[in-house]
């Protein structure tokens, strides 16, 4: 994916010469290629977050794309008053492309967990936000940011994420995705990133305990698609949001403010799995801690037909 | 030395700060008052103190059209030091870009001028600036971008003495020197005030020039008031061709109004009282 999203700003570059890279001291020989051909659209600053939103920022007020690279966490936290008030207030064609969105530097500590970026650049007035599931997703959302005239955080996975994404179904930024369920009463599954190809795997164990889930992936949590929410969720026999997120202003929060404030009443039963509020205080790999917080296929599942097994107990 | 003049640095040899002000600076000064009593508050001190900075560039340095705010060949000026707007705004209104009329309604509901510039409301404004350290990296885009562009455009970028506390502006600098940004031009209101008090004593900054030269610019300083002096500062000149240049120009926070010059107290105010207001017109009238 990350490999995915860099070429991709090369050939955007290649046919639309208002494209630039900038990275922060990212890997020696990043997009060599696109530095040697087009070398005054290919800059690797410093560890100088606040200024290369600044300069990006600069750029885009006289004509250019600037897609600027580094770090999620550093891309997100670090600069954040550059990115509201160069990039946000200004409302700026700038998009932001953080590495390692989520648990992806475990073994490096809290220090490098991106886990409240979605929630901090949700906050943001005219900000995107966005989070595809693979590669193939990324070269979409690449291609579509061409023409997008605000800024967008475009999170990365960790890489060689399965491809579950499908061409057929199109992409258009803030527009949500479906695997549709046979049932009119099914579970509901929601997610986003690289969530949702492990949210279709418990999907697919649930099948097979004879409970019948949808999926609902969500690659723009900013502008997040209404109308999908909205359709989908009231009829849940069970709304199980899952993400590699802190609890607090993410997805999850994303699809509970779309149903209250259509003026829900009713909500289905809702389970919320992702990262609580506490620093994460352990090592290892992003998979270790995604079984941590019970965020692995056969966890979510558990997690679900627990849920639905409860709800019937309570009923009878 | 008394005690209303502790913290007060001297000036480099050779330079002063004590320039008469002549009729135009005056007219540009009232523009701010007028501003002021507008809005009933206003950074009085931060907005007098750097006029002439902003009246030589648009007098005399930069290229741009009034009438075509958003000009693509214009030359850049961004007041980084937001809350000096009030002297931005006085430019602004001189030379056409927006109605006097709007200075009545500074700060105020409906007004398009507020405490700090925005961008996309006041027509002539580059950048929308208030969170100090922000101008600089903005510049560097800027200048980055006439060169891709083969643009001869140049780029000023305006700062207080206070806002290059914050690192951001450091980095920019940083980032300056390394792409040789000849077009960029680094401008410090040196008035050797900020908010809390004298710069010497809240956070100070010498030696200033030394710091601007090793991050790659070349340096100059002069007499803030003295017009002719700064014209040349800010034209590019020969030996500065391959390097951003800065221009550190020492000034006198509330220059022009007595009672409020070199006042750290005076660096914002609000609720004027009727007499203050009539000592701030009586120090700007028009002479003779």
């Amino acid at each position: 994916m990350r490999r995915t999203c860099v070429d991709m700003v090369h050939r955007l570059a290649k046919k639309d010469e208002r494209v630039v890279f900038i990275g922060s001291d990212l890997s020696p020989g990043l997009l060599a290629e696109m530095k040697a051909e087009m070398p005054e659209r290919h800059y690797m600053e410093g560890v100088t977050e606040a200024n290369v939103i600044g300069m990006a920022a600069g750029m885009a007020m006289d004509g250019f794309i600037p897609f600027v690279n580094t770090i999620a966490t550093f891309i997100t936290r670090r600069c954040y008053e550059q990115v509201a008030l160069d990039l946000c207030l200004h409302d700026l064609p700038v998009r932001l492309i953080g590495n390692g969105g989520g648990l992806v530097y475990a073994p490096l500590g809290p220090t490098h967990l991106a886990v409240e970026d979605i929630a901090i650049m949700r906050a943001l007035p005219n900000m995107t936000v966005t989070a595809v599931s693979d590669a193939d997703e990324m070269a979409r959302l690449m291609e579509a940011s061409l023409d997008w005239p605000h800024p967008i955080y475009i999170r990365l996975g960790k890489g060689g994420d399965p491809i579950i994404s499908r061409p057929e179904n199109g992409f258009e930024i803030g527009r949500g995705l479906a695997r549709e369920a046979a049932s009119s009463e099914p579970v509901v599954l929601i997610s986003t990133g690289v969530m949702t190809a492990r949210a279709l795997e418990a999907a697919d164990i649930l099948a097979e305990q004879g409970i019948d889930a949808e999926v609902l992936h969500f690659h723009t949590l900013k502008p997040i698609d209404r109308d999908l929410i909205l359709a989908r969720a009231p009829r849940a026999r069970c709304l199980c949001i899952v993400e590699e997120h802190s609890l607090i202003g993410g997805l999850g929060s994303a699809v509970l403010d779309t149903l209250v404030n259509a003026g829900q009443c009713r909500l289905p039963p809702i389970r919320r799995l992702g990262i609580p509020d506490r620093f994460v205080d352990s090592y290892g790999g992003q998979d270790d801690l995604l079984a941590r917080f019970g965020l692995q296929p056969p966890q979510i599942a558990t997690t679900i037909a627990k849920s639905i097994a409860e709800r019937r107990v309570a009923r009878a | 030395m008394g005690s209303r003049d502790r913290g007060r640095p001297t000036l480099p040899e050779g330079l002063s700060n004590q320039c008469r002000l002549d009729e135009r600076s005056r007219h540009l000064r009232r523009l701010i008052l007028r501003g002021l009593e507008g809005g009933n508050r206003g950074h009085v001190g931060s907005s007098m103190s750097l006029v002439e900075i902003l009246r030589v560039l648009y007098d005399d340095i930069l290229r741009h059209d009034p009438r075509n705010p958003n000009w693509p060949l214009r030359d850049r000026c961004i007041l980084s030091k937001g809350h000096g707007c009030l002297a931005l705004y006085a430019l602004l209104v001189d030379k056409g870009y927006v109605d006097a009329g709007e200075l009545d309604r500074f700060c105020l509901p409906g007004g398009r001028m507020g405490g700090h510039p925005e961008r996309g409301k006041v027509p002539g404004v580059e950048a929308s600036t208030g969170a100090l350290g922000h101008g600089l990296s903005i510049g560097v885009g800027m200048a980055l971008a006439a060169r891709t562009q083969r643009r001869d455009s140049r780029v000023f970028v305006v700062m207080g003495d206070g806002e290059i506390n914050e690192g951001s502006v450091w980095e920019a600098a940083l980032c300056a020197g390394k792409h040789r940004l000849a077009n960029l031009c680094a401008i410090v209101d040196y008035n050797k005030i900020q908010s809390a008090g004298f710069t010497r004593e809240i956070q100070d900054l010498e030696p200033l020039t030394d710091k601007w030269r090793s991050f790659g610019f070349a340096v100059s300083e002069t007499d803030g008031y003295d017009i002719a002096r700064l014209r040349d500062a800010f034209a590019r000149t020969s030996d500065n061709t391959d390097k951003p240049l800065a221009v550190i120009c020492h000034t006198i926070k509330g220059k022009g109004i007595p009672f409020a010059e070199n006042q750290p107290r005076w660096h914002h105010h609000s609720k004027f009282t009727p007499e203050i207001l009539a000592e701030m017109r009586d120090a700007l009238r028009p002479a003779g």
